[in-house]
């Protein structure tokens, strides 16, 4: 029975072989692109919400938290303005507070941003996934030298190496016309991290704050402070966020910061839920084109059905022939559909990664990428149901004689 | 072992008036008989065939083949005593233009369940076509065709075999060709033959010519 089912399914596809290789690229573009969406938003989501350094907080000027967190952590946006280093220093001494490392950004290299900090922004402890080394032969910067050490992307598109010397640009947008005198030699390249920290060119803080033509006042000032709480603590960082927030008017406490990166994404989900839609209506036209195309085949099959119930094929048979063959066709087309997916996810998260740093895992397990086949195939095989009833309903001594 | 009586089957007209088209009273056929059906267009003969082949239900009457009656069964079982018992060989040679011989033939062995391929090939090569196992229809002349037809209805050793013009797509001599060979390999599988033509040589081959309107009383009022 299988084996006849799978000789009459084979059969079928060669007779019809535009058709169902038209039809089963139609469900492979749909498909990939079904998961693709999908998985593109959890993967998103997941993925920029983990992004934190292995930091609870963003302290900065007030204004937006989402600002904060996008131009300290994912260094996309600009700064919601200076913070006095007295601020810092208050914070670091918060006995709730393990680790606080400050930030100074506005300057660029070429497009890639220059940010000041201390060594301790590398330190972290050594089992701690986050914890920044440079690549060996490397080290990090020396806070009394014009040292600089680059994160791995922005070396690579840069073509940055160690011993290299570098002016940095005034302004997070790189122009030509706006080029500091000071020069900073790199003594290390960052082991990737799949994370902004690989498009950032890194030298200590004093350096950046005193470079030549910036404002002598803003040489204590800094951009953000990065915060990390004692074992990560909730009640902490809810008392650091009503003494920043709600009591105090100078500073925001962007605390925490995944769940900060969530609400954004949140806010932005009636797009996603948009795209979800187009979606699901692709994947729904492609199902009907593949219906469409036994359905409009039918007429042609009649004679070879009503040879088939001649030799003693039972009305089943050759019903169940056309549900499978509806069901292969998808079957197929899914599997060129995670090709597709793949080439989504590839050109997308390597755009994600040349503009945040963030690299998503395009083969993440994720649900969809089992459902979205299972759920279209059985889609399929129902609406091959159709095709099938008028295969059942064939009548066998009409269709034996040939069209004339 | 071909035992019909009583055997009626009418159709609808496009105006809605009920039109016999079978009245069988009686009609039976030995075991490994070969008898021809002598009848003309229109006159009921392929609808005969189906009644006995089971691809049509009976109004009214009965066929039985080997005592099984075929016209009580339902359609599953019917589908599998042609399957099984019946080799059916037509005047359009029906052959699954996407399949080569040999899957034409094999094929009508797997519906009944026996797919053996070393038989599908010794029947093709009994018909000539040993060379030809992996051709499709289209490659091969109208004979060729037919001749493949002929494998495939005595694929499962059937005990009967019905034939319905299975000259009448071909010139004499292949059809001379084709008829004895038909009639040599049923002989071969001990199966029955019964064949309906209206082509008086094909006829003058048989022993036991049958006359179609006079066993069909329908034919009378079939319109000439």
């Amino acid at each position: 029975m299988i084996s006849t089912l799978v000789l009459l399914i084979t059969k079928s596809f060669r007779q019809h072989l535009f058709s169902t290789v038209v039809t089963a690229a139609s469900i492979a573009l749909a498909g990939g692109l079904l998961m693709s969406v999908w998985t593109l938003r959890e993967e998103a989501r997941k993925t920029f919400a983990e992004v934190s350094g292995g930091y609870d907080a963003v302290l900065g000027a007030r204004g937006s938290k989402l600002q904060l967190v996008l131009n300290a952590v994912f260094h996309l946006e600009e700064s919601t303005g200076n913070m006095e280093w007295k601020d810092f220093l208050e914070a670091q001494k918060n006995p709730s507070v393990e680790r606080a490392v400050p930030m100074a950004m506005g300057d660029n290299f070429r497009g890639y941003r220059v940010v000041g900090t201390l060594p301790e922004f590398f330190a972290g402890d050594a089992a701690s996934t986050t914890r920044l080394t440079a690549r060996s032969p490397g080290r990090i910067f020396d806070v009394t030298s014009r040292e600089a050490v680059v994160g791995s992307f922005a070396a690579e598109q840069l073509g940055l190496k160690r011993g290299d010397r570098i002016k940095p640009y005034h302004g997070l947008n790189f122009n030509e016309e706006h080029q500091h005198e000071e020069d900073y030699v790199i003594v290390g390249i960052l082991e990737p991290t799949s994370s902004p920290v690989d498009r950032v060119i890194w030298i200590p803080l004093e350096g950046l704050q005193k470079l030549s033509g910036h404002d002598p006042k803003s040489s204590t000032e800094i951009s953000a402070v990065l915060v990390k709480l004692k074992g990560g603590s909730a009640t902490a960082g809810f008392l650091l966020d009503q003494s920043y927030n709600k009591q105090g008017t100078r500073l925001t406490f962007a605390w925490p910061i995944g769940r900060i990166v969530a609400l954004f994404f949140d806010k932005i989900s009636w797009f996603d839920r948009v795209l979800e839609l187009v979606a699901y209506l692709v994947a729904l036209v492609a199902t009907a084109s593949v219906v469409a195309s036994i359905y409009n085949s039918m007429n042609e099959r009649r004679r070879e059905i009503a040879i088939l119930r001649a030799l003693g094929a039972h009305r089943a048979l050759v019903s169940a022939a056309v549900v499978f063959e509806s069901a292969a066709i998808t079957a197929l087309g899914m599997l060129g559909a995670l090709a597709v997916h793949g080439a989504i996810m590839w050109s997308v998260t390597g755009v994600l990664k040349v503009q945040t740093g963030v690299v998503l895992n395009p083969w993440s397990p994720n649900g969809i990428l089992v459902f979205a086949p299972l759920g279209m195939i059985a889609l399929s095989a129902a609406a091959g149901l159709v095709p099938a009833l008028k295969a059942y309903r064939t009548d066998v001594a009409t269709n034996l004689i040939p069209a004339s | 072992m071909l035992e019909v009586s009583r055997l009626r089957k009418a159709f609808t007209s496009p105006e809605g008036a009920l039109s016999p088209v079978v009245d069988v009273e009686d009609f039976q056929i030995n075991e490994r008989d070969h008898v021809a059906l002598r009848g003309d267009s229109g006159s009921g003969k392929t609808t005969f065939l189906n009644l006995i082949a089971g691809i049509l239900r009976p109004d009214a009457g009965r066929v039985a083949i080997q005592g099984q009656v075929i016209s009580d069964l339902n359609e599953a079982a019917r589908d599998r005593l042609r399957a099984t018992a019946i080799g059916y060989v037509f005047q359009t040679f029906n052959l699954l233009q996407g399949y080569t011989c040999l899957e034409n033939v094999l094929l009508a062995m797997t519906f009944a369940g026996r797919a053996d391929r070393s038989r599908a090939e010794a029947l093709l090569r009994r018909v000539g076509l040993g060379q030809r196992l992996g051709h499709r229809p289209r490659q091969l002349s109208t004979g060729q065709q037919q001749r493949v037809a002929v494998a495939r209805a005595l694929a499962n050793r059937p005990i009967l075999v019905v034939a319905d013009e299975p000259t009448g797509n071909l010139d004499s001599g292949n059809g001379h060709e084709v008829l004895e060979l038909l009639r040599d390999t049923c002989r071969e599988n001990e199966a029955a033959l019964l064949l309906v033509s209206h082509d008086r040589d094909v006829l003058s081959e048989f022993d036991d010519v049958r006359d179609f309107h006079q066993i069909n009383r329908a034919c009378s009022a079939l319109p000439q």
